[in-house]
């Protein structure tokens, strides 16, 4: 009789150890990254490209790392909407709430999403020996386009299934076209949009596996699609594993940039999920 | 649209396709069976044994289901069953944070705080050396790159449980462990199953997190204080010299073939059992 | 012994008293109970006292608070969240709203709950019934064996039911269903029963049955019941709460409320002018 109050002591105490191992995992990476990055960073880091003997010691930063990355995150993304915008109307306003295709499609998505993106690195790879293409940026953009346009589009499906079909039908009946209600439409998912974009571009320039076949890396900033692209995550992994403790205090103080980046971004999303949620219809 | 729709759909059915064409080349001297089996990784003598690379993989994945699923299913069943408003505000940050990291900074995290405590702190205990770069070292940061996915999974199909039976069992004088144990976990079996599979596809394809922790070296572990050799590792690793031979690129795209086919197989599984709690 | 560690590392598990309160005097009693949820007012200065093996009915318009009444009685109110409740509501001298851990969940044994729409816990029909035992800690198959049999033949479920006791309880139909969980209600013996509109579901015969069951388990059992339908009410209800906006308007015994109301805004409600 009296055990399961025990039980249920117990179970409080390690579900309140749980959260706290959570808390603590989030804040032990945080403060990690922080602690050791905050004592390397220098101001030569983030806006010089490396030097000579960048790899041995020498002098030199990762901006070719930085700028890097924010082409690759800011073309796919843009490449992404491009694309998932229109699927996720066809989705969602041209097809039935019950059609076997959005149920396919939506499926498809989910498990593209699931797809390593080592495999699609690889995949690229293969592809662009096919095509005699050497590591570019523009493969790096290509590949981290693919990687992306699953969760803009489900993640936006998402927002978009809670949009009421009644209104639509209002729309139409006022003699609205259905590209005037589309743009209705667009406007109400707007907040969604901007969630999905955030969370791509956090996963973009999160990326490493996928970069690392299809762009390659580059000591300098590319001024073509054609060069090669280096890239944060790439960064901070080739230089780790140097031997010499100045090449790896730079990889250090590369991903506190990285870290502050995602931490921004992912803080932006939750702001307007939250400012979001409260005047949602 | 439908176009933008179609091809992108077609996009699975190529990867496969492509994969598949690319790694034929080495099943003309090896049978699937074999490659499977060996254990002998010499690309340059014509050898292909993939399996140190397949249990690498599943006991990385193996300790890092094995710490994540208790630590998930309490944290989520706390969010559903115990919690109010204001810690639910507090606690979700952190599973943002989590969620968000990119698995480059996993790895740097790994190696300077789980690697040296394995191998100065943790190991010692038990074997007389050990570098820190181990299957268990994999194991943990995998296990915590996993928890925020199977929190929020778990969350979601816990609030599917209708709140009448828990009212029902709690009516009966259940305390809510009990609820929570013979009602909502119960009745979210399934949902649970299909959350634990899609965080172990999740797991098995992680790659670079895992290749900066776990030593990386082929041979198949005996100990969680033993280096191991993922499969995606394998493939980051070696990406660079496989041109240099024609066989080693067909092993390589196997195996990315292998992830491609056992992820998708684990997803859709568990996609559709997902699908199908939502609607009912 | 392990309490007692518990106590030193500052947990205090209560031990409920049960041998004392089974059988002492069992008077539901509510004094000037009033609850909000967030900063509005739900229901106002409510007093009642429930008489013994008898059913009272609370009636009143949908939205006037009776169903957040019958919430407050076994404390299930406490999933809402911003709720706040000042006053009292006792069980045989034991606050219901000042008790918590082992006590509140002692005392919601003592009064059980039939839902609004059945709903059997996943697991078979006779887990159903053996739940209630198995979390209180009574095990042993051939003990549980005697109380589903018992508890299905009081509500006359179990020679319909007795060939497939293992199989899944959400197989069976509504009204099975909801005599299932009348059934699964009782296994924890309680002296209380709280009927949530019980027979709003259910087609009009099974909904007679268990009407019926009601009448003729109140020899053993004090009935609560919210109801919605004032025909049902006349037909079973021994006592009368009716509700207005949170508050008591009117109580008594069935025959003087239906037939001689004191109040005019019971008078119109009974006449059907607002429902």
């Amino acid at each position: 009789m009296k055990s399961k109050y025990i039980e249920e002591i117990i179970v409080k105490i390690l579900m309140a150890l749980s959260l706290l191992a959570v808390v603590g995992f989030a804040a032990s990476i945080v403060y990690t990254i922080f602690h050791r990055g905050w004592s390397c960073i220098t101001w030569e880091m983030v806006s010089s490209l490396p030097g000579g003997g960048f790899y041995i010691g020498k002098e030199g930063g990762f901006l070719n790392a930085i700028v890097g990355s924010v082409y690759i995150v800011a073309a796919s993304t843009f490449l992404g909407l491009l694309i998932s915008i229109p699927v996720v109307f066809y989705l969602n306003i041209f097809l039935k709430s019950n059609s076997k295709f959005a149920y396919v499609a939506r499926l498809a998505y989910d498990v593209l999403f699931g797809i390593p993106s080592i495999v699609y690195g690889a995949f690229a790879f293969t592809l662009m020996i096919w095509l005699g293409l050497r590591t570019s940026l523009l493969g790096g953009i290509l590949v981290t386009t693919l990687l992306i346009i699953p969760i803009m589009i489900r993640s936006m499906d998402e927002v978009t299934k809670t949009f009421p079909r009644d209104l639509l039908d209002a729309s139409y009946s006022l003699g609205a076209t259905r590209l005037e209600t589309m743009g209705v439409v667009l406007r109400q998912i707007m907040p969604g949009i901007a969630t999905a974009t955030l969370l791509s571009v956090g996963r973009a320039i999160g990326d490493a596996a996928g970069v690392m076949f299809t762009a390659g890396f580059s000591d300098s900033i590319p001024s073509s699609l054609s060069q090669p692209a280096a890239t944060l995550p790439l960064s901070i992994f080739f230089q780790l594993s140097a031997p010499q403790a100045e090449v790896q205090n730079r990889a250090y103080a590369a991903a506190l940039v990285l870290t502050g980046i995602v931490l921004v971004i992912s803080l932006a999303g939750r702001f307007i999920m939250h400012r979001f949620s409260k005047n949602k219809i | 649209m439908l176009l933008l729709t179609g091809a992108s759909l077609l996009l699975v059915l190529i990867m496969g396709i492509g994969l598949y064409m690319k790694s034929a080349p080495i099943f003309e001297d090896h049978s699937l069976w074999e490659l499977l089996s060996a254990s002998e990784w010499k690309p340059f003598k014509n050898r292909f044994g993939f399996f140190p690379f397949v249990m690498g993989t599943v006991w990385v994945t193996g300790i890092a289901l094995v710490l994540a699923l208790p630590l998930s299913l309490l944290v989520a069943v706390f969010l559903t069953e115990y919690s109010r408003a204001w810690v639910k505000r507090w606690f979700y940050p952190a599973l943002d944070i989590l969620a968000a990291l990119p698995s480059v900074i996993y790895g740097v995290w790994g190696s300077l705080l789980i690697v040296p405590w394995i191998s100065e702190r943790l190991a010692p205990h038990f074997v007389e050396f050990s570098s820190g770069y181990t299957v268990l070292a994999g194991g943990i940061v995998l296990s915590v790159m996993i928890l925020p996915l199977l929190v929020s999974l778990f969350v979601e199909i816990f609030s599917t449980v209708p709140q009448e039976l828990r009212d029902a069992s709690q009516a009966l004088g259940a305390t809510r462990w009990q609820t929570a144990k013979k009602v909502v976990i119960r009745r979210s079996l399934p949902g649970i199953f299909a959350a634990v599979v899609l965080a172990v596809s999740r797991a098995l394809g992680e790659t670079i997190a895992v290749l900066m922790v776990c030593g990386n070296l082929p041979q198949v572990p005996h100990s969680i204080f033993d280096a191991c050799y993922p499969i995606p590792a394998l493939i980051a690793n070696n990406y660079g010299e496989m041109l240099s031979l024609p066989l080693y690129e067909a092993a390589l795209m196997f195996a990315a073939m292998i992830l491609f086919v056992v992820v998708l197989l684990f997803n859709l599984l568990s996609r559709i059992i997902l699908y199908r709690l939502k609607k009912s | 012994m392990l309490s007692r560690i518990f106590k030193q590392i500052g947990f205090s598990v209560i031990k409920p008293d049960t041998d004392d309160l089974l059988h002492a005097d069992a008077r539901l009693e509510v004094r000037h109970f009033d609850l909000w949820i967030g900063d509005q007012p739900i229901l106002k200065d409510i007093s009642l006292q429930i008489p013994e093996h008898k059913i009272t009915c609370i009636i009143g318009p949908s939205g006037c608070g009776k169903s957040t009444l019958l919430k407050s009685f076994n404390r299930l109110i406490d999933s809402v969240d911003g709720v706040r409740m000042r006053g009292s509501i006792t069980l045989g001298g034991q606050d219901i709203l000042r008790s918590n851990g082992a006590n509140l969940i002692d005392l919601r044994r003592r009064i059980g709950l039939v839902p609004q729409r059945p709903c059997p816990l996943p697991m078979s029909i006779y887990g159903n019934i053996a739940y209630g035992c198995r979390i209180h800690g009574i095990r042993g198959r051939r003990k549980l064996d005697a109380v589903v049999r018992h508890y299905l033949t009081e509500v006359g479920l179990w020679d319909e039911v007795k060939e497939r006791l293992r199989e899944p309880a959400g197989g069976l139909s509504i009204g099975q269903q909801q005599r299932l969980c009348l059934a699964r209600s009782l296994a924890v013996e309680p002296e209380f029963i709280l009927a949530d509109e019980a027979t709003s579901a259910l087609d009009p015969q099974s909904s007679k049955i268990v009407e019926d069951l009601f009448v003729k388990l109140k020899e053993h059992y004090s009935i609560i019941m919210v109801t919605h339908t004032l025909r049902q009410a006349l037909r079973i209800a021994d006592y009368v709460v009716f509700i207005y906006m949170g508050e008591v308007i009117e109580t008594g015994d069935a025959g003087q409320v239906f037939h001689h109301p004191q109040h005019e805004l019971t008078r119109n409600y009974l006449s059907g002018v607002f429902s």
